[in-house]
Order: C-alpha cells, then sequence, then structure tokens
C-alpha cells in the first residue's frame, strides 16, 4: 500500500473530491460561468491561440483546395491502399465525437451528477469532431461534386444509392447522428442563452442572444416541457452513441478485406471510441479550467471520473485486440494468420507496437490514485491515448491493405505533404472552432451548474 | 533526403557535354545571318548563370553568354538588309514603307498549310463504309529481318488498334508489343513532321532538288563517296531501289549497322555452310527443344509463329497428353526460359563450351569443358535429344558468337532435325553482310575522307554505334580542319534524333501505317504494307529518299510497289491479283523455297574457347524487352510496360544476380512511398567498361547467372522525344566493338556510387507466400492426380449453397443464354505481354508515368504477375539468402477483372457505379462513379485501376486520332477495369441480333486474346457446352483464384503442368 492510496469509503471520496467547489451560490455560479463570455475582456492569449488554429485551418482549406484542383493524386493513397489518412482521419474524428453525447445522453439517463459541468464544451467537442469527420468522406471521393449520389433524392434517372453499401449507412448514421447532437445541444443551450441575454449589456449581444433564447422565461411551463424535451432528446441520442460507431465500424467489417472482415469490430469500435472520447474531453478541460479558472466547476473528481472511464474502456479496447489477434490465429485462415504476423513483423510492424504501448500498455498506470490526480500526467495520458486511437484507424485502414490476398499486389502508404496538411488543418479548424465556442457561449451549462449548488447544498444540509 | 537532381547529372554527365558540343546545324544558321559563328563560351554561360539571382528568363546559351553578336542579333530585327537609322525616326513615308514591308512579311508567314477542317459529312458515303463501323485492312509491320502481319483497325479513316493478321504465317492473328504499341508512334507527337536541312523547315521538292544536284556531281564520279547506311532491309522493293542506286552509282556502297542484332547467326551460317542463311524453326514438331541462349519464343524472326507452335504442343486435354520438353542454358533470364522445363544458368561465354560439349557427347567430336554444374545437366540433355533423333531441335541465341551457330548446325544436321523442325532458305534480308565490320569500313572510309555523300536510312548511329568508332566525329564539323568530314549527309527517320542533329538534311520517314511498301517475313513471305491513312505530316519514305537521287524522283511509292509485283506476279489478271494480295495482306507462295546448304564444318576446325576467369565479371548487352535498342524510347505504352521478367518501367538497370550483388556489396529496398507495388530504391554504379564510363541503377534478379552483368540497350536517349528522352542509362556508352555482346572485366569495373536511385517496379513481390496463386506442377503429377491445383479438395466436393448462407435455388447465371468467361491456360502464357499493350490500345488506357509508377497508380487493365516456385525468400530480405533464388521456376500469371459473379466489389459502392449486367458481367459505369474507391479495396484480385489525377491527355490532338471511339476516355475520380472488351461483345450482339442467332463461338474476340501468340487467353460462352471456353473450364486443371472466397469468378486459369526430364529431377 503507497502512499497514494485512495481512502476506501466512498463518501468520504466524495468528500474530499466534489463535483463542485465550495462556497457556490446561484449568483456566483451563473456571474463566474457568463463573465468568460460577457465581461472579462479577451485575452491575449485566446488571440494567439485563435490565430494559431485559424491558420491551420487556413492550411486545411488550401489542401482541400489543391485536392479539388488535383485529385486525389496529391495524397499517398494509391492501389492497392485505397483508403489512406482520409479514412484514418474520418474513422478518428467520429470516435472522438462520441464522448459528448455519451456524456450528456448516457450519463444524463444513468443520473451521474458529476458530468453537469462538463456536458456542455463535450457536446461542443461533438459538434467540431462532427463536423470534421463529415468533411472527410465528402473529399476523400474522387469526384466531390458528384458526392450528392449518395443521397437518396429524387434523380430524374430513377437511381437510388446502392443500399447495401455501408458508406451509405454510414450517410445516414453520421448525418442523423450530427443532427440530433446539435439539437441536444442547441436544447441544452436554451436557459443559458437566456441567461446571457439578461446579463447582457451591449445591444448586439442582446438582441443576437435573445434570438438564440427562443423566448425563454423561465416560467416553470418552460422547465417543465424543456426537461421533458432534454430526457426525450437524451433517450433518442442514446442509441445513436452506440450506432454510429458500430456503423462507421461496417465499412470494415462488411469488407472481405483480411484485418477488417471481423465481427468483433463494433463493440471495439465504440468502446474504442468512447476511449478516444473521453481523452479528448480531457485533453480540453484541463486548459480550459485552467485558463479561466474553472477549477472550482470541473474538479478533480471530474478528471478522476473521467481516468476511471478511459481506463475501463481502454481494457475493452485490449480485449478486442486480444480477441481479434486471436480470432485470427483461432480461425486457421491463413491471410488472417498472415496478417497477424504481418503486424507484428512487417514494415508498418513499428506503428502497431506504438499503438499496443499508447492505449494499453500506458493507460495501465492510471490504476494509480496518485497519478490520477495528476493534472499535468492526465493531460499526458490523453494525449498519449489520443495518439494511440489514431494509431489504431492506421493500423486497422491501411495496413490491412498493404498486404491481401494476391500478394502481387502488395504495397505500401505513405502520407503526403497534403496528408498531413489536410489532417493538421482539420485539427486546426476543431481548435479555432472550439476558441469561437468557449468566447460566445457559456462552456459549462450554468443552468444546470444552479441545479448542482441547490443539490450540494441540500447534501450539506 | 536522396538527392535526385545530382543524382540525374551524374547518370547524364557524360553525354551532357556530348549534347552541348558545338552543333553544325546552329553554326549554319548563323552564318546565312552573316554574323561570325563564335563558338558558345560554356564556361561563360556557367558564370553569368551563378551570377544571376532570382527569377530571370534567357532565351539562348547564347543570350546568357553575354555574346556581343547575340546582342546585337537581339538588337536588329533585320540584321542584314535593315537600315538601322529606322529605329530612331519615323516619318510618315518610312512609316508607310514600313506598314507596306509588314503586311507583306504578314502575308508570306500566312502561306502555311492550315489544317483542314471539315464541317460537311460525306456527301457521298465511301464504298462499304458505314459511319460508326470500324473496317480492317489487311498491311504488315516491317521488324527487322522480319514482318508481322497485321489487320488494322480503322475508324472513319484513322488506325486505330493493331490486329494479327491470320493469314500471315508470322503472325497467325496474333501479335507482339511492338506491333501494338507501333500505332501510338503514328500518333507521336513528336515526330519529325518536315524534312529540314540543317534545323530549318524545307520543303520535300527543296530536298529532291537538292538530292538531283547531288546526283549530278556524282554520275560525273560514277558514285565514288557515296554511301548508304541501313539497318536490316527485307522490303523488296526498297531493296531495288538501293540497287537502282548502285547501279546507276556503280562506285557507290551500301552498308549496314543494326545495333541489337547480332553478326552471329550470319558468321556461324558461313563457317557451317559457307554462306548466309536463314533459319526457319519448326518449334511444334519438336518434342525435345535445346535453347541455347536463345529468346526464340519472344523475340527475333518469327517468334510469334514459333510460340504459337511451341505451346500448341502444351496445350494439355487430360491425363493422357503429351508435351514437348525444353531445356535453356542462359545468363539472364528470358520469357523463353521462364518456360523451360530445365533452366541452367550460365554465363554467356560459358554457353559455346556446353554447346561444344553437347555436339562431342553426340559424337561429333572435339573436345570442352563445362562448369561441372553442368555436366550432369549436359549428359541429359544430349540423351534425350538422342532419343528425338529428327523431332528434336537445337536453337542458338541471336547474341552468341558465330561458334554457337555454327554448333547448333551441326547438332541440329547430326540429330536429323534439318528438313524436320527446321529448315534453311536464302537470307531473308536483303545485302546479307556482316553489320559490324560493315560499320567499321564506313568508319575508316570517313576518316579517310573518301566519303562525300551518305545518306542514311533509319536508324541512329550516333547512338547506337559502339563507343569506340566515336561515330558523331565522323559527322560534326572538325575544328581543326575547319571542314566537315562528310559534305553532305542525310538522315532519313521518323525523329529528329540524336544522329539528326549532326545531319545536314533530315528527311521525315513516313510510319508504315502511312505509306506504301512491301516486307518478307521471317520465312521470306513477302507482305504488302498497306498505308491506312494518308501522311499526317510532310513526311516521306525512305524509298522515296533514295529515289530523289536516281533518274526518277518522282516515282510513288504505290507505283514503285505496284511496278514490283507486277515484275514478280504470276500471269493472269493483275488488278485481282493485287486486289486479292491487298485483301489477305501476303503475296500467295512468296515463302522462300527451302535451301539445303551442305555442311562444311568440323569440330576440330574451331579454335579452342576463349575460358573466362572466374573472377571476372561478365558484362552482357541486350536489347530491352519494351524500348528495344532505343527506337521505341518514345513510346509510352511501351515505357511503362512491365518488362517480362524484372517488372521494372521507365528505366532499364544493369541486373546482377542475388550473389553476385552480395559479392559487389549491392543491395536494394522498398521505398515507404509505393512500397512492393511501386519503388524500389537500389543501389547506383558506375560501371567502367572498354574505355568508357557510365553511371546505372542496379537491380538484383534472382535467376541470373552469377558473375553476369546485364546491361540493357535502348535508354538513356538524348534526343528521344518528351516521353523518351533521359530515361535509364545509356549501355551503348560502353559497348566496344571487340565486346558488341559480352566483355569481360574484374569486379572493380562495378563501383558502388553511394547513391540509391528510385526505380518504378510493378511487382516487387514475387513469393507466393505459400498461396494457391498460380498453380503449378508437373506432367508426372497431372497424370496422377488432374486436378493437382485444387489444394484444398474438401472445398471443392461441396456443394455450391454449402458456401453461401443465402440459400439460392440456382446460379441465376446457368440458365442465361450467354455467360461471358475467360479461361487462362498457365501452360501457355510466357509473359510476353502483348496482351497489356493490346489492351492499352483497345480500350483507352492512360499512361501514368514513372512518377504515378513509383506510387503504385500504373492504370494498366490486365497486368501480368510473375512468381517464383517454391522460393522462400525476397530478395533483400535478410532472413534467408538462400540458394532458391539462384535459379528459381518462374511463372506468369495475366490477371484481367476476373468478373465475379458473386463480385465483392458491387456490394460495397454506394452509388450502384459498378453493377451486374445482364449477362453476369461485372460493369462500370464512369458517369455514376463517384471514386470513393471502397470496391478496389474489397476486391481480392486488385485489378481496379483508379485515376488518382487527371492521367488522360486531353489536349494532344494527336491522341484523339488514336482512341478508340468505342470506349469512353475516363477523367479523373473515377475508377476503372477490365470490361471483357464489352464494346467488341456488343457489336457481335447487335449483329447476332439482326439476324436473330445466336453468338457463335469465337465470334468475339478480346483485345487480350486476340493478340495473344499462345492462345493462352480464351474468351467465350460457359453456357455453350461445345465452346472452347466451357471445354477448358470443364478440365480438371482448371481453378479459380481465391475461389474459397465464393467470388464465383467468370476469369479462370489452367494450372501449368512443367515437363522436367526424371533423369534430372531425381538429382
Amino acid at each position: 500500500m503507497s502512499a497514494g492510496q485512495p481512502p476506501i469509503d466512498s463518501s468520504e471520496i466524495r468528500r474530499l473530491t466534489p463535483v463542485l467547489g465550495p462556497g457556490y451560490t446561484f449568483g456566483s455560479v451563473t456571474d463566474k460561468i457568463s463573465s468568460i463570455v460577457l465581461t472579462r475582456p479577451t485575452s491575449f492569449g485566446w488571440y494567439m491561440g485563435f490565430l494559431i488554429a485559424f491558420g491551420l485551418t487556413g492550411l486545411m482549406t488550401v489542401a482541400i483546395g489543391w485536392l479539388f484542383t488535383k485529385g486525389t493524386g496529391i495524397w499517398g493513397i494509391n492501389i492497392p491502399i485505397g483508403w489512406g489518412f482520409a479514412i484514418v482521419n474520418f474513422v478518428w474524428w467520429i470516435g472522438i465525437g462520441h464522448a459528448g453525447t455519451l456524456i450528456s445522453a448516457i450519463l444524463f439517463l444513468l443520473n451521474q451528477k458529476w458530468r453537469t459541468s462538463i456536458n456542455r464544451f463535450a457536446e461542443a467537442m461533438t459538434l467540431f469532431a462532427v463536423a470534421c469527420a463529415g468533411i472527410f468522406p465528402l473529399i476523400h471521393t474522387g469526384r466531390p461534386w458528384m458526392a450528392f449520389y449518395m443521397f437518396p433524392y429524387p434523380s430524374t434517372m430513377g437511381l437510388w444509392p446502392q443500399f447495401r453499401s455501408p458508406l451509405i449507412w454510414d450517410v445516414f448514421a453520421v448525418s442523423t447522428y450530427g443532427t440530433v447532437s446539435l439539437i441536444f445541444w442547441f436544447v441544452g443551450l436554451i436557459p443559458d442563452l437566456a441567461t446571457l441575454r439578461d446579463h447582457a449589456v451591449k445591444r448586439p449581444a442582446q438582441i443576437i442572444y435573445g434570438m438564440l433564447s427562443m423566448g425563454w422565461r423561465g416560467s416553470a411551463r418552460h422547465w417543465h416541457r424543456y426537461q421533458s424535451a432534454y430526457l426525450l432528446l437524451a433517450g433518442l441520442a442514446t442509441p445513436l452513441v452506440l450506432s454510429v460507431h458500430t456503423v462507421v465500424s461496417f465499412d470494415f467489417a462488411i469488407a472481405i478485406v483480411p484485418g477488417w472482415h471481423t465481427t468483433i469490430f463494433p463493440p471495439y469500435f465504440v468502446a474504442g471510441a468512447i476511449y478516444s472520447g473521453f481523452a479528448m474531453v480531457l485533453t480540453i478541460a484541463i486548459p480550459l479550467r485552467k485558463a479561466y479558472g474553472l477549477e472550482d466547476f470541473i474538479t478533480m473528481r471530474h478528471l478522476d471520473n473521467m481516468a476511471k472511464v478511459m481506463l475501463a474502456t481502454g481494457l475493452i479496447v485490449a480485449y478486442g485486440y486480444f480477441f481479434e489477434m486471436f480470432l485470427s490465429l483461432y480461425s486457421g485462415n491463413k491471410f488472417d494468420v498472415f496478417l497477424v504476423e504481418q503486424r507484428l513483423h512487417g514494415p508498418y510492424a513499428p506503428f502497431y507496437y506504438a499503438l499496443i504501448l499508447c492505449n494499453i500498455l500506458m493507460p495501465q498506470m492510471l490504476w494509480s490514485y496518485r497519478l490520477r490526480h495528476n493534472v499535468a500526467f492526465l493531460f499526458f495520458m490523453s494525449i498519449v491515448v489520443n495518439v494511440g486511437m489514431w494509431l489504431e484507424r492506421f493500423v486497422i485502414v491501411v495496413i490491412s491493405l498493404t498486404r491481401d490476398f494476391v500478394p502481387s499486389a502488395w504495397g505500401r502508404y505513405w502520407p503526403t505533404f497534403w496528408d498531413w496538411a489536410t489532417f493538421i488543418g482539420t485539427i486546426g479548424m476543431f481548435v479555432t472552432l472550439l476558441f469561437l465556442f468557449v468566447r460566445v457561449l457559456p462552456a459549462i451549462s450554468i443552468a444546470e451548474m444552479r441545479e448542482l449548488v441547490a443539490e450540494t447544498s441540500e447534501d450539506k444540509k | 533526403m536522396l538527392d535526385l537532381s545530382s543524382l540525374a547529372d551524374r547518370m547524364s554527365a557524360q553525354r551532357h557535354e556530348e549534347y552541348q558540343d558545338d552543333r553544325p546545324a546552329v553554326d549554319q544558321h548563323l552564318e546565312e545571318l552573316s554574323l561570325q559563328p563564335r563558338p558558345l563560351d560554356l564556361a561563360a554561360v556557367r558564370a553569368q548563370l551563378r551570377a544571376k539571382t532570382g527569377k530571370q528568363y534567357w532565351r539562348t546559351l547564347e543570350e546568357l553568354s553575354g555574346d556581343p553578336s547575340f546582342q546585337e542579333l537581339l538588337h536588329r530585327e533585320f540584321p542584314r538588309q535593315a537600315p538601322s537609322e529606322w529605329d530612331d525616326s519615323v516619318d510618315r513615308r518610312d512609316f508607310l514603307k514600313l506598314m507596306a514591308a509588314s503586311l507583306a512579311l504578314a502575308g508570306l508567314s500566312g502561306c502555311e498549310r492550315l489544317p483542314e477542317q471539315h464541317i460537311v459529312p460525306y456527301v457521298k458515303q465511301p464504298d462499304g463504309l458505314v459511319l460508326g463501323k470500324p473496317q480492317f485492312y489487311a498491311t504488315a509491320m516491317p521488324f527487322l529481318a522480319d514482318a508481322i502481319g497485321l489487320l488494322v483497325e480503322s475508324h472513319e479513316g484513322r488506325p486505330t488498334k493493331i490486329e494479327g493478321n491470320p493469314d500471315h504465317p508470322g503472325s497467325l492473328g496474333a501479335t507482339n508489343v511492338y506491333a501494338q504499341a507501333s500505332i501510338l508512334n503514328l500518333y507521336d507527337p513528336d515526330r519529325a513532321q518536315t524534312a529540314t536541312r540543317a534545323g530549318e523547315i524545307r520543303t520535300w521538292s527543296q530536298f529532291v532538288e537538292a538530292a538531283q544536284g547531288v546526283a549530278a556531281t556524282l554520275k560525273a564520279t560514277r558514285g565514288e563517296g557515296l554511301r548508304i547506311l541501313s539497318g536490316i532491309i527485307t522490303s523488296p522493293t526498297l531493296t531495288a531501289q538501293i540497287e537502282t542506286l548502285l547501279s546507276l552509282y556503280p562506285l557507290a556502297k551500301w552498308h549496314h549497322w543494326e545495333p541489337a542484332v547480332g553478326d552471329g547467326a550470319r558468321e556461324g551460317a558461313k563457317l557451317a555452310f559457307g554462306a548466309y542463311v536463314n533459319t526457319v524453326y519448326r518449334p511444334g514438331k519438336a518434342d525435345v527443344i535445346l535453347s541455347l541462349d536463345s529468346d526464340f519464343l519472344a523475340s527475333g524472326p518469327g517468334h510469334i509463329r514459333y510460340a504459337r507452335e511451341f505451346y500448341e504442343r502444351r496445350k494439355l486435354n487430360g491425363p493422357g497428353a503429351t508435351m514437348n520438353r525444353l531445356y535453356i542454358v542462359e545468363p539472364t533470364p528470358s520469357v523463353t526460359g521462364a518456360s523451360a522445363d530445365h533452366r541452367l544458368p550460365l554465363r554467356a561465354s560459358e554457353v559455346e563450351p556446353f554447346a561444344r560439349a553437347v555436339a562431342e557427347k553426340l559424337g561429333l567430336g572435339g573436345s570442352a569443358k563445362v562448369p561441372p554444374a553442368a555436366e550432369k545437366w549436359l549428359a541429359v540433355v544430349a540423351r534425350d535429344l538422342e532419343k528425338h533423333k529428327g523431332a528434336s531441335l537445337v536453337v542458338a541465341g541471336e547474341q552468341q558468337p558465330a561458334e554457337v551457330h555454327a554448333l547448333a548446325h551441326a547438332i541440329n544436321a547430326e540429330l536429323g532435325n534439318v528438313g524436320a523442325t527446321l529448315y534453311y532458305t536464302d537470307p531473308v534480308e536483303a545485302h546479307s553482310v556482316n553489320h559490324l565490320e560493315s560499320l567499321r569500313e564506313l568508319c575508316a572510309d570517313i576518316d579517310a575522307n573518301k566519303v562525300d555523300t551518305l545518306l542514311i536510312l533509319g536508324g541512329n548511329p550516333v547512338y547506337t554505334a559502339p563507343h569506340d568508332f566515336d561515330f558523331v566525329s565522323k559527322l560534326k564539323f572538325d575544328q581543326q580542319r575547319k571542314r566537315k568530314k562528310i559534305q553532305t549527309v542525310i538522315h532519313v527517320s521518323s525523329h529528329f534524333d540524336e544522329t539528326s542533329e549532326y545531319c545536314d538534311w533530315h528527311v521525315a520517314e513516313s510510319h508504315y501505317l502511312e505509306s506504301w511498301g512491301d516486307a518478307r517475313a521471317f520465312d521470306g513471305t513477302v507482305s504488302v504494307v498497306q498505308p491506312l491513312i494518308a501522311p499526317l505530316y510532310r513526311t516521306h519514305s525512305a524509298r522515296e529518299a533514295v529515289g530523289a537521287f536516281t533518274d526518277k524522283p518522282g516515282l510513288s511509292d504505290y507505283d514503285a510497289l505496284r511496278e514490283r509485283l507486277k515484275a514478280t506476279s504470276p500471269s493472269g489478271d493483275f488488278e485481282k491479283f493485287w486486289r486479292k494480295t491487298l485483301n489477305d495482306g501476303v503475296v500467295a507462295g512468296s515463302a522462300l523455297p527451302p535451301s539445303k546448304p551442305a555442311l562444311k564444318f568440323s569440330l576440330a576446325s574451331l579454335p579452342a574457347p576463349k575460358a573466362l576467369s572466374e573472377d571476372l565479371l561478365e558484362f552482357i548487352f541486350r536489347a530491352d524487352p519494351c524500348v528495344h535498342d532505343g527506337r521505341f524510347a518514345n513510346n509510352g505504352w511501351l515505357q511503362e510496360l512491365p518488362k517480362p521478367v524484372t517488372k521494372l518501367t521507365w528505366d532499364n538497370a544493369a541486373l546482377v544476380s542475388p550473389r553476385t550483388a552480395e559479392k559487389l556489396g549491392l543491395t536494394q529496398r522498398v521505398a515507404l512511398r509505393g512500397g512492393e507495388h511501386g519503388q524500389i530504391l537500389s543501389n547506383v554504379v558506375d560501371i567502367a567498361l572498354s574505355g568508357s564510363k557510365v553511371t546505372a541503377a542496379a537491380w538484383i534478379l534472382p535467376g541470373q547467372a552469377d558473375g553476369v552483368v546485364v546491361l540493357p540497350l535502348g535508354y538513356g536517349r538524348k534526343r528521344a522525344g518528351y516521353t523518351g528522352t533521359n530515361k535509364g542509362f545509356n549501355a551503348y556508352a560502353v559497348r566496344h566493338s571487340d565486346a558488341l555482346w559480352a566483355a569481360a572485366a574484374p569486379a572493380s569495373a562495378i563501383q558502388k556510387t553511394g547513391d540509391n536511385y528510385p526505380l518504378a517496379c510493378t511487382q516487387y513481390h514475387f513469393n507466393m507466400e505459400g498461396r494457391q496463386i498460380l498453380a503449378a506442377g508437373t506432367l508426372e503429377e497431372y497424370r496422377k492426380n488432374p486436378a493437382f491445383a485444387h489444394d484444398d479438395e474438401e472445398f471443392q466436393k461441396k456443394k455450391k449453397d454449402e458456401l453461401t448462407l443465402y440459400k439460392e435455388e440456382e446460379n441465376p447465371y446457368d440458365k442465361m443464354q450467354y455467360r461471358w468467361a475467360m479461361a487462362i491456360d498457365l501452360n501457355s502464357c510466357n509473359g510476353c505481354n502483348a496482351c497489356v499493350v493490346a489492351c492499352q490500345s483497345e480500350n483507352n488506357i492512360a499512361v501514368v508515368g514513372k512518377e504515378q509508377v513509383m506510387r503504385g497508380r500504373e492504370m494498366h487493365w490486365i497486368r501480368i504477375d510473375r512468381y517464383y516456385g517454391n522460393v522462400k525468400a525476397n530478395v533483400g530480405d535478410p532472413r534467408a539468402q538462400d540458394e532458391s533464388l539462384d535459379n528459381p521456376e518462374t511463372f506468369f500469371q495475366p490477371v484481367p477483372c476476373q468478373q465475379c459473379e458473386n463480385a465483392p466489389c458491387e456490394e460495397v459502392c454506394p452509388v450502384g457505379a459498378t453493377v451486374h449486367s445482364a449477362e453476369g458481367l461485372n460493369d462500370m459505369v464512369y458517369n455514376r462513379c463517384i471514386g470513393t474507391r471502397y470496391c478496389s479495396n474489397n476486391c481480392p484480385y486488385k485489378v481496379r485501376r483508379f485515376n488518382f489525377l487527371r492521367f488522360q491527355d486531353w489536349e494532344t490532338p494527336q491522341f484523339k486520332l488514336l482512341r478508340n471511339p468505342e470506349v469512353t476516355v475516363r477523367s479523373r475520380g473515377v475508377m476503372e477495369k477490365c470490361t471483357y472488351c464489352i464494346q467488341r461483345i456488343t457489336n457481335v450482339r447487335i449483329e447476332a441480333e439482326k439476324k436473330n442467332t445466336a453468338i457463335p463461338d469465337g465470334a468475339i474476340v478480346t483485345a487480350c486474346e486476340q493478340a495473344c501468340p499462345t492462345e493462352a487467353i480464351v474468351f467465350g460462352n460457359a453456357n455453350d457446352p461445345a465452346s472452347r471456353v466451357s471445354q477448358l473450364r470443364a478440365q480438371k486443371r482448371n481453378y479459380t483464384i481465391l475461389g474459397e472466397l465464393n467470388t464465383r469468378p467468370r476469369t479462370t486459369y489452367l494450372a501449368a503442368v512443367r515437363n522436367p526430364n526424371p533423369e534430372l529431377e531425381k538429382a
């Protein structure tokens, strides 16, 4: 038993790591959160960060412009590796986009109080991640101007999409998920927008927030309807959290490529998605609470819980890796067996080992209470998991394609400058949107925090 | 990072200097402008370049060097005539004068023949032409000592596709890569388009005038000083024309130089028979064949016919079938070697002792020592040959010396094969001489100032002549003596090439599809070369160019041909004979009659062979399998065509065996970008040979004899055109006249430079990894178990519905009228690539360039996979450098789209752009495709090709003429793949439906099937039990690749069967 061992008693844990710092009233919560948007001056750091992120977004625009001018040949893809960074990034971003809705909807349904202070920006992050993800399936097509063929529109030729293709399922799954996440997020925002409207001093802010708050007056009837709607939306969003990545995993599982064609993919992809989503929430929450002094709202309790979720989903992912490999070997299918051999000894073996290190071995340190309470370490760990999950997609998408059935067609993939530019560019866009979000909308749900103030004060009584 | 630019510089440094040398054409041009010719100060140019910074443009090297005369030229628009005061003040009078002058000048420059552009359709439809329907004309492609009979498809007057002429003995309906690709040469935008003098455009009449002027002086001297230099010519009409010229000028001489055809066959015949003869083989009649380094199935005269006959004997239809047997000794793996039942890698110089030893074993006397590895082999081969007297054949390689050819003649005579499996005729080529000696004599005469006029017909001697002849020095301006060695040099060639640059006159030569002519095939059969199109440019034939020097300079090719045919045709109605000849493409009964030369040769008379020390490396020169001697360097189809064994494209490389590479410390590795299917980084080596040097990329080739370095000819062109310039290295640079085909040098002759060079290789991985992709066995195995190709018996026994969850009543395609299928007999495929180019031509497939091939993006719809049997290692794999790479069994497998009935690609396409047709074919709908590439990912055979960029050239007008109008030209962003030539199927189906008949077997011929010399590819209706394809599919040898995936491919394969000698097998 080391010194960092946590106390056993769960009420003791709750006391030591509250979900809200002590001494807050309704008013102080509202002031503190809304001040970020309304009163505090925009810091130099915000401008610098925004400029860098916006520059990267510009890089993405250039990369996509060049892509549309020349064609997908500017990337490193080839025959046999028809999918490269674009699909890797798509799956990665979609995975990241899982945490928000999971936190908002599933944890809401499960009545987890600690979700309150992180759900808003987690949802925003989800939306932005889905936006980043949504770029890729469009631009990765050879003729993006014809990509609307994927939608079931009343074509004069009487043609429909080919519904057996998982890519069509993707179109529906991702667009549904994006829409529901947006509505869920917006509905959750309405009371806060009204708060901002009421607190805003400048006329334009009053008008804009006023319009967005849709006439919210905070009457009991409003609250009643609001809460039913929120609950219903949470119920609607919950299956989507599971379905999106399941469908994304079908892109691979339905195909016959060794390394793709496996039934374990849906649960393993969903677990991986939550894993990477929580990692991303941590990656954002830690600098955010530091920058805006929100340590009392996003407490160690939150960080600790998120680390635990990461640890748990990481173990599911590890189980997935193990069984993926075991089943390949157990099947006796020579192509699958060969694939395992390739992952361990092939030209891309370092990627596989890096993946194991990032996603399985290093997260085991999260068992330690002390490390879970080390903010810097958690931040580092969240980055490691993000990298690891990106590597996982790279290993699945690219490495499986490099060496499949016919040895004469084997090849290799290496990204080009434009691959990187597009990838880093979407990160830039993601961060840009986050910066804007933090600046114009309450990053933490004021209404829910006020509820929490009420509840925690009741606890004390 | 690899610094490629410096590498490229180094690789071409030597030739650069040559290139920047003084150019007589420019000199003369300047002289005409009354400016003093000044030698270009290259050092000054370099200094200037160094001094300049930033983006600046310069037009010529002269400008850059700050040459004052050039500055003057720049400032004075009309240097000679224009009074300089015009520059300053312009009064009204001068202004009007100037205006008038410039109007006149504008009118002059308007005297340009504009392209004719018709906007009305035919008012009267030409006879027999139905718009939209192609027509076929018989013609022939002259190629070295052979002509390939062709039928050329023409769409509204433009030839688009070349096919073989079934009536031609050398074609039998098939073609080779060169014939297939020659259509691209016709439309090559870099072709010379007009006659030029010193680089300035001249009209044909000006050339004829000049030629007549030369003729007048020649007449006075009876032709003294007139020389003609040509390659091999088999055209009787051209020969007659040259002979007319020679009879007019009796002192003139006709020299020959064909760089990639050896004199061994000629001199060997002289050694054996005392005279030059032509040998015609009949491989179909031979049970046992020994090839002494001869690639007779894929190169050399008659190889298309030979391949057909040879593989005819390897078609197996049941366990009782018999096969011929091929032994080969060769230094480097060839297409023929890949088909051999026994292959022994020997150095080129060891082939002669081997041949002697065989002769000795057969009782011809003499004595010889062979390498120990060959001894056992030798005894078995000799026994096998002896057992098959009269039904055996020994073939000597084109690059082998005379002795080997003489020995082959003697052995064949001893075995009683003459008249049975081969026969002799008079030479097919006109004016048979020893080419090397002929060129040597010409060079000596030029040096002795005996040559005034040199007429070069075709060829590119500046590039191809042995480096010690220094052919450039014969043509260029002699600085010391202030004169040129030859007064007038006329070059007739299709491109303005390395040689043309040094010639006074260049006459643009017509393509064979543009001019009338004739040519003899390997057995002497005369074909009429019929043009398919009027010359695209102001080009003329070599015969016309020769004719310009005679009394009848205006004689057209058509008249000349008819005149000659009239003289040789049987009596009777000539017009009828003419029409029949044009229709058939061959002159009936024109094959040369067999001759019976008496053997005057004894082994004892041969000098003892020169033994090559073990320590020495042997450098051998070979024609490249794609660009040949360099004449096809500007042909993109051939440049991008993977070479049969190495699978390299766009480059040649110095080939070495794995062991030699190890000894020399040479390595190569797979680049991350492109990888095994694209880019290999190989060591760069400096090769110092015969007093000259060249820098080349090395390539490690399993199966090559140890201690041999192969230097393929035909690359490193300096003036080939857009496609061919500066590709690969120039092996001619180290080719000495004393070592034309093989040079010995110590190992130090090859030095690593430390650099790596990226080579574009389409298939680096040759190990099947234990998968049943290409099934191969021996005849014995086949007899025991004809179904040996199916490694999984259990799988085969399973009923169809056990393989799928969907309980289908039956296959929906079983009951259809047509079920198109293709059967490919791997026992007949020799990997010659004809199908690949045929497909490219038929289906408008783009050329993507080296950079894209290195990224794994070549577009061929049919690829030929090459696998080595039973190898454990991969080249460059440190885990195993085992002996299986020393002499692996090589197999080829053409892979077009498998046309799966249960296609994995179709299920995953989100927009239904790849779907099944009513006949069960897997079709691509280009305008529906959005390019997700999911289909390609899910294709287990990886036969789909994606337009990653806009690979097609839409601008060049010539290529618009080239394309097949029946096939969509794909743009960027869409997937494409083999369609089984759906356009051909549809054409035939429409005709059949019009007549309300069923499509008969063989009516539809796909482009690949059509081109195949060995009939390895058979296409037809699998639902017609009588069709050839059904019968092949019913064979037990028939198997599908990855059948266990239940894709139910329509393309099936018949396992390769080798017929090894049991005596050697036991060893």
